[in-house]
């Protein structure tokens, strides 16, 4: 009697168990599809006032469901002036679709925007900043991997030290600085300055990656005649790949991402797109479906790296969990 | 094809010696193993002479020619890890013919050459596979293809066969010998496992803490240990060691040994200390009623045609090989003869054999 009751108990528990590590996993997916949702609306609430008119996107209730118009990204790209009813009739018919959008505004489109210039300037400062903090990260990272470095772990710890304080409390030296040496407002200033911030980061991932890869390789290597750059450039870095990978999209978001150091440091030549987009002017106020679309275009080119780089990415953050 | 010579080496890790003023020559074509436990000096020695560490003093030369401070690249020698260090980012092919590619063969020549030795090592059907997914043997093959297709003048091999199991690495054994015969290229071996190193070797080279013992053909070295850690690290079991009083001199012809009197081949020199050390290998120590020294059975392992026999006896628990035709029972009382002439004699103070009939010199090499 006692036995079946034994039996019995262990008999539910055991099916009970199953039971809820099925409803766990419905569970997470619930929370999953819910988290992706909070982190996706905002996104799709960009995108969809981007394609809105300029009334649309200020109405009150919001619209969800509009008649979708280019008008946003038109106002994006160009300059226009406001001009009288009568000087619009006599242009004769619109020789574009874009003409077409600003004349039913009673405006002239007058020449293209600086977003083009501003993007151009992201393009060339977070790549540039990115290469040469992935690029300075991966030799330092290999020195400090291999090689006896006096006052090793006190120089890795400075390194990381420069991480411990937010960055925007250095931001008036740092202007004071860059005014001085004419760096102010140029490429060049804006690469070396992500550069600075990135590469810590940079070298504490890569060392992390470069401490996994046997030494064997290169060892194999030198005895078969090859020199030690020669066995860095064919056996160390093809296999620190994913972790290059991994480090340029990290630091990559950062220094597209920057607007604090952008907006203070930048304001014609060298401007990046942070600070310039949210400041699109249009009538009466904001163009918000201007910011709108060049927040979208913003985003594209870190959607689209990470989405390359992302079976690395995901060895990248789990390094070290996972022997190869 | 060359002939490795080294002449007082001797390294430091900060206060750690990890190599002791060691001298030997390996001659060419042979193989050598270097055999002895883990951290006794015989990886860092293969890691000189392939020119991945340098001395902190002592000359290495390959073919007559100093090569002790030059890179490893330029001393045209092989090496062959204990991980294998196959390049995970490159196929069979590209990894056997890595060394190749590097000294700019042309393209021909590097095809032909590897792919004659994928088929000496039975790997020609694997050579466009990632070595990712291989067995071990098959990596172990490419590992030792990556050595063997540059023609180098040595092989220097750090237990390449650690990483195996062991019923393969029995096979592998047993390859690599073949192996050798063909290229008949000079090898230096590194292992801890006595085994692989008797079945191998030509000569071996015993070390520990960091000093050489011992060199020479595996019977030699099975037979006339130079010291009591040589004596006691070849051969499985062990040598059974038994402690005898009484203060030897050259030309003494037996030992007493809690009263009963074993006869030892005759001494050539004097021990410098009251006791001696009797080592007695298992196979030449006899069941017999007759038997000077007196014991209780322990226990009888039986192993198809032997049978290892223990036995409690005053000076220790002694192991006697013994045909399966004996038979005794565990609890069982009985007497112990030795093969006195095999019989090898330690100095107790200095742990060294002592020179007798058996054993003409010292350290032998």
């Amino acid at each position: 009697m006692s036995a079946a009751a034994t039996t019995g108990t262990i008999g539910t528990t055991a099916h009970s168990v199953v039971e809820s590590s099925s409803r766990g996993k419905w569970l997470a997916g619930l929370v999953v599809v819910a988290y992706a949702l909070i982190t996706l609306i905002p996104l799709v609430w960009i995108l969809a006032t981007s394609l809105k008119s300029p009334p649309d996107s200020i109405s009150y209730p919001p619209k969800v469901i509009f008649e979708p118009s280019m008008e946003g990204y038109v106002n994006l790209f160009t300059t226009r002036s406001r001009q009288t009813e009568e000087y619009i009739e006599n242009l004769g018919p619109a020789e574009t679709w874009y003409d077409e959008i600003v004349r039913k505004r009673n405006m002239v489109i007058v020449g293209p925007s600086r977003f083009l210039d501003r993007y151009f300037n992201s393009v060339v400062i977070g790549f540039g900043s990115t290469f040469l903090a992935v690029f300075l990260g991966t030799l330092a990272a290999y020195g400090f991997s291999r090689f006896k470095v006096p006052l090793k772990d006190d120089l890795l710890f400075f390194i990381l030290s420069t991480r411990m304080m937010p960055p925007i409390a250095v931001a008036i030296p740092i202007y004071l600085m860059y005014r001085t040496l004419g760096l102010s407002d140029t490429a060049l200033g804006m690469i070396l300055l992500y550069t600075a911030v990135n590469v810590s980061l940079s070298v504490w991932l890569l060392k992390g990656f470069m401490d996994e890869i046997p030494r064997e390789y290169e060892e194999a290597a030198v005895v078969d005649g090859y020199t030690r750059l020669q066995a860095f450039w064919k056996v160390v870095l093809p296999q620190a790949r994913s972790g290059i990978a991994a480090t340029a999209i990290f630091c990559l978001i950062f220094a597209w991402n920057e607007y604090a150091f952008a907006l203070l440091l930048t304001s014609g030549n060298a401007q990046t797109a942070p600070p310039f987009i949210p400041i699109i002017i249009g009538e009466g106020g904001l163009d918000w479906p201007a910011v709108a679309a060049g927040t979208t275009l913003f985003l594209l080119p870190i959607v689209f790296f990470t989405v390359l780089l992302r079976n690395q990415l995901l060895r990248g953050i789990t390094f070290g969990a996972v022997r190869k | 094809m060359a002939e490795i010579r080294i002449e007082n080496l001797h390294k430091t890790f900060g206060d750690f010696t990890a190599v002791r003023d060691s001298s030997f020559t390996v001659k060419d074509g042979e193989f050598f193993v270097m055999l002895g436990p883990s951290g006794c000096g015989k990886t860092t020695t293969l890691r000189m002479i392939a020119g991945l560490e340098l001395p902190t003093s002592g000359r290495i030369f390959l073919d007559g020619e100093d090569v002790t401070t030059r890179r490893g690249g330029e001393r045209d020698i092989a090496f062959v890890f204990q991980l294998f260090a196959l390049y995970p980012h490159m196929n069979v092919r590209k990894n056997i013919s890595f060394p190749l590619r590097m000294e700019g063969r042309p393209r021909k020549e590097v095809r032909e050459r590897t792919e004659e030795v994928a088929r000496m090592l039975q790997i020609d059907h694997l050579l466009e596979s990632p070595v990712g997914g291989l067995s071990s043997g098959d990596r172990q093959r490419v590992a030792l293809g990556r050595a063997v297709v540059r023609r180098a003048k040595a092989f220097l091999m750090d237990e390449p066969l650690g990483a195996l199991d062991a019923q393969f690495r029995e096979l592998m054994c047993e390859e690599l010998r073949l192996l050798h015969l063909r290229v008949k290229a000079t090898t230096v071996y590194v292992t801890h496992d006595q085994i692989e190193a008797m079945s191998m070797a030509d000569r071996i080279c015993i070390m520990n803490n960091a000093e050489v013992l011992q060199i020479g053909p595996p019977s030699e070295v099975y037979a006339r240990p130079a010291t009591r850690f040589v004596a006691g690290f070849v051969g499985s079991p062990s040598m059974n060691f038994i402690t005898g009083e009484g203060g030897l001199n050259a030309g003494s012809e037996a030992v007493q040994v809690r009263g009963s009197r074993i006869a030892i081949p005759r001494l050539h020199e004097d021990l410098t200390s009251s006791e001696a050390i009797l080592g007695a290998r298992p196979e030449h120590i006899h069941i017999s009623d007759q038997g000077a020294l007196r014991g209780r059975v322990f226990a009888v392992e039986y192993m198809g045609t032997r049978q290892l026999i223990t036995v409690d006896t005053d000076s220790g628990r002694l192991r006697v090989r013994a045909p399966n035709t004996v038979r005794v029972n565990d609890g069982e009382t009985v007497g112990l003869n030795f093969d006195s002439e095999k019989i090898v004699v330690f100095d107790s103070r200095t742990d060294k054999a002592v020179a007798s009939a058996l054993i003409t010199g010292g350290v032998h090499g």
